[in-house]
């Protein structure tokens, strides 16, 4: 029933003349076969448009041998410089540490240690949960030195311990910051394991894991730890308990100086993979699988909330056993766009033993240039946001919101057995912390045409983001309209240059996630005329940031309100990737309502309303939309909950931000009882809550002019794209959105 | 906190009749509990044929571990496999059998 073959890509959108490359991995399958096609439509709803895709000749077309790519999961720093730690013969490993899982088994804390060889040194976690230090010589010889008292989960300790060569003792220490009545904090040991030093290994210094061995040119994780580190520490003798101390105040004062191989300060560099020796030895190294930065010390006072203020209190880094940046598989193919091949949403089709496999991707038109008058901008930082998310499986209670049973799909039975390809925005780590980054540099299973999601819709039957963008496509096709593609990270990238090429931009039906460079393009786009169709909802939500040099990752911190899966610790609001105050635009000042008349009100996911018209339909200013349309009622029908006014819907509020002459053209109607206000709506607790109570739990469909003659058509419903494929796309909300693009096609101001 | 009234047959038939979609307020009572049945054993359905198969399986909660299949439980129906669910569910908070 589970999946068996799937893939991913180097990039995400493309231009003729360039390359992406693609990685393939297979269960059990010796053969497959790849094409690269392009996708027109693919929904396999009973009244939907079925599947429609167009193979490209080309030399990617042909068999290929299966093979199962391994993922090495877990985040950790590696120095790579192993000289210095090889030549300890004394030593002390040191840090502040803030354990999450501390009785997940053994954990590498720090140290220089070999599975394979059991050799070598490093401060750990043990299978009890307390500090301890292990020392190995090869094979059965490992020596693990423990404080026997277990760690506080969340509390943060000082760790350390201390090997000395000459007499063989070890010591290990261990004090909780915070000292409870009732329950012991401090614990320290010491035991002569001499005539056994530690062995040498070529495995290199690692923070938050040991070395599981060599994979594509580069060190494995092993043993990884869960948890924050803060401050750690290597000196080159046995240091006595207040020298430890001593080791942790700034600076470090002068008479511990030559004990220091390395003082590793992690609140430099947070925006970027590399960490700091402080020490004059630079011994730097380098993250591998983006553990959380700008995380708070064990010193924040709670006095300064963001991290470029007062650095000295954000030196820690969070690490967990399952993150993932880039899932490095190798290239199995590659594709070279051809110049003159159309924009548009093209895949890496697999297909092996009757399973096919759809890899997706953007050809964007000529990077100097447009070859539409219209473009659809596909919102992949959207996509990203939800990658390989898991609530079908792991949520207990979601079904309760939902109002249906969870319908889990062959995509959802291999995500769920393959945990080291990572999670959502929506989900927290093994050790319950938020995942604050997603990257596209994995299988991401979720984000394939075709696929519908466990929780949204009856039995999970509704396409949800990238499969339900496929509908906006399929309806381009038969509508005869020519379209651009182009993606997120391309506007992230290029800004309003890339957008003022079009007369007219196509959102997706869910555009939720935006970098503040984004936005600004969009206004930008706004102020000049330029028209926009938002044929979605709950868009223009939550403030993300890409990372500066690493492609493909965006972070989001759930901060102060909204819709919350997980909230961000206090403290921790501002992204490590820009510096930015994250959470939602309407709490950074900026209401989507400004933006596009609407904002997010209301969401549900157990079946879809419809519109009703509004006496602004028959303003003159709106009679484009409605030509041709006689109907009172709008979208009672459709592939995504039955109807075009559903899951999340958006509310024209003048209060904040919708412009005074915004129209509201037609509003929701036949919500359920399961549609309630979002968070940020509601300010104290009541039990007026939902759509069958308030009238604030609605959708409205609106038209708004912008500067120079620009406008803003907004469905306000995610499910309006499931309905216009109806009726072999004759119906409504097909003619309604024909009218407007034709409209917004027009270079008549508004 | 609400237990379910075992003689509120009308709902049973509520249910049945719409079992995703609107409800009276006091079917929505009831659906809030049972829809919040528990780790481990809470029911999923597995998608066989897009639209048109489905069978019951039973989640862990453990990360990972695969959906226990429940064997010769498969629906054509969302219909079928909520009434299949809601009569388990009912049971195990009434001790009432439905038909």
């Amino acid at each position: 029933m589970k999946k068996r073959i799937v893939g991913y890509a180097d990039q995400i959108s493309v231009a003729p003349g360039e390359t992406i490359e693609f990685k393939v991995t297979a269960d059990g399958i010796d053969l497959y076969r790849a094409d690269i096609a392009r996708l027109i439509s693919c929904d396999h709803h009973p009244g939907g448009s079925g599947t429609r895709e167009e193979v490209i000749e080309n030399p990617v077309s042909g068999a290929y041998d299966g093979r199962w790519q391994d993922t090495y999961a877990g985040s950790y720093a590696v120095i790579d410089d192993a000289a210095p730690f090889d030549a300890l013969e004394s030593f002390t490993l040191q840090a502040m540490i803030w354990p999450t899982m501390p009785d997940r088994g053994r954990q590498v804390i720090l140290g220089k240690w070999s599975e394979a060889d059991e050799t070598g040194y490093a401060l750990v976690i043990d299978n009890g949960g307390a500090l301890a230090l292990m020392i190995g010589d090869g094979p059965g010889s490992a020596r693990v030195v423990s404080t026997g008292l277990a760690l506080s989960e969340r509390i943060w300790c000082f760790a350390g311990a201390s090997f000395d060569a000459a007499s063989g003792m070890v010591q290990v220490y261990q004090k909780a910051m915070i000292e409870y009545a009732l329950s012991e904090g401090t614990a320290e040991v010491e035991e002569v394991v001499a005539p056994d030093p530690p062995g040498k290994t070529a495995a290199p210094l690692m923070i938050a894991a040991s070395c599981g061995g060599q994979a594509r040119g580069g060190v494995i994780g092993a043993r990884h730890y869960d948890g924050k580190i803060d401050s750690p520490r290597v000196a080159n003798r046995a240091l006595g308990l207040d020298e430890m101390s001593g080791l942790m105040r700034r600076p470090i004062p002068d008479e511990l100086q030559p004990a220091i191989v390395a003082a590793w300060d992690l609140a430099r560099g947070v925006r970027s993979t590399r960490i700091e020796d402080a020490s004059v030895n630079n011994l730097h190294g380098r993250l591998v699988n983006l553990p959380a930065r700008a995380m708070k010390g064990y010193n924040w006072t709670g006095a300064e909330m963001n991290w470029r203020h007062a650095p000295e209190q954000y030196g820690a880094i969070h690490f967990h056993h399952d993150d993932l940046y880039d899932a490095g598989w190798e290239t199995d193919f590659s594709f070279t766009v051809p110049d003159g091949l159309a924009s548009g949403v093209y895949c890496a089709r697999l297909e092996a033993s009757g399973e096919v496999d759809r890899i997706p991707f953007v050809v964007r038109p000529p990077r100097d240039k447009a070859t539409n008058d219209v473009a659809c901008l596909v919102p992949t930082a959207s996509y990203m946001a939800y990658a390989n998310e898991h609530v079908g499986v792991d949520s207990e209670m979601s079904e309760v919101l939902m109002g249906h049973l969870s319908g889990l799909k062959p995509e959802d039975l291999m995500l769920n057995e393959h945990r080291e390809w990572g999670y959502s925005l929506y989900e927290v780590h093994a050790d319950g912390s938020g995942v604050c980054y997603s990257s596209r540099l994995r299988p991401v299973l979720n984000w394939r045409p075709g696929y519908t999601i466990p929780w949204v819709g009856a039995a999970g039957t509704a396409a949800w983001q990238w499969p339900a963008d496929i509908h906006i496509v399929a309806w381009l096709d038969a509508m005869g309209h020519g379209c651009d593609f182009i993606t997120d990270e391309d506007l992230h990238a290029e800004g309003l240059g890339l957008l003022e090429r079009y007369r007219c931009v196509l959102t997706g039906s869910h555009p939720e996630y935006y970098s503040t460079r984004m936005w600004d393009a969009l206004d930008g786009y706004l102020g000049q005329g330029g028209r926009l169709m938002y044929l979605g909802g709950n868009g223009f939500y939550w403030r993300i940031a890409y990372h500066d040099t690493l492609p493909g990752v965006l972070e989001l911190r759930r901060a102060e309100d909204g819709i919350r899966d997980w909230v961000a610790e206090p403290g921790e609001y501002y992204h490590s990737f820009s510096g930015e105050y994250g959470g939602l635009w309407r709490r950074l000042g900026r209401p989507p309502q400004g933006l596009v008349g609407v904002g997010m009100a209301t969401q549900g996911f157990d079946i879809s309303g419809y519109f009703r018209r509004t006496p602004g339909s028959n303003d003159p200013r709106a009679a484009f939309v409605f030509e041709g349309v006689t109907d009172e009622i709008i979208g009672d029908f459709g592939t995504v909950g039955g109807g075009a006014a559903g899951l999340e819907l958006d509310r024209c509020d003048h209060s904040l931000g919708s412009p005074p002459h915004t129209l509201v053209l037609a509003t929701s109607e036949n919500l359920t009882h399961l549609y309630f206000l979002c968070p940020e709506e509601v300010n104290s607790v009541g039990p007026i809550d939902s759509a069958r109570e308030t009238n604030l739990a609605r959708g409205d469909i609106t038209f708004v002019e912008t500067a120079d003659g620009g406008a803003v058509f907004s469905a306000s419903s995610i499910s309006w794209a499931g309905s216009l494929s109806w009726n072999g796309f004759d119906n409504n909300v097909s003619k309604i959105t024909d009218n407007v693009l034709r409209r917004f096609l027009d270079p008549a101001p508004f | 906190m609400y237990a379910i009234d075992p003689s509120r047959t009308d709902l049973v038939e509520e249910f049945r009749k719409t079992p995703v979609g609107h409800h009276s307020p006091e079917l929505q009572k009831v659906m809030n509990l049972l829809r919040a049945e528990r780790f481990p054993g809470k029911h999923v359905l597995i998608c066989t044929k897009p639209f048109k198969e489905w069978r019951l399986a039973r989640l862990s909660g453990v990360r990972g571990e695969a959906p226990e299949v429940v064997e010769g439980a498969v629906y054509t129906t969302v219909e079928e496999a909520e009434w299949a669910v809601f009569k388990i569910r009912w049971k195990a908070h009434t001790g009432e059998d439905l038909d």
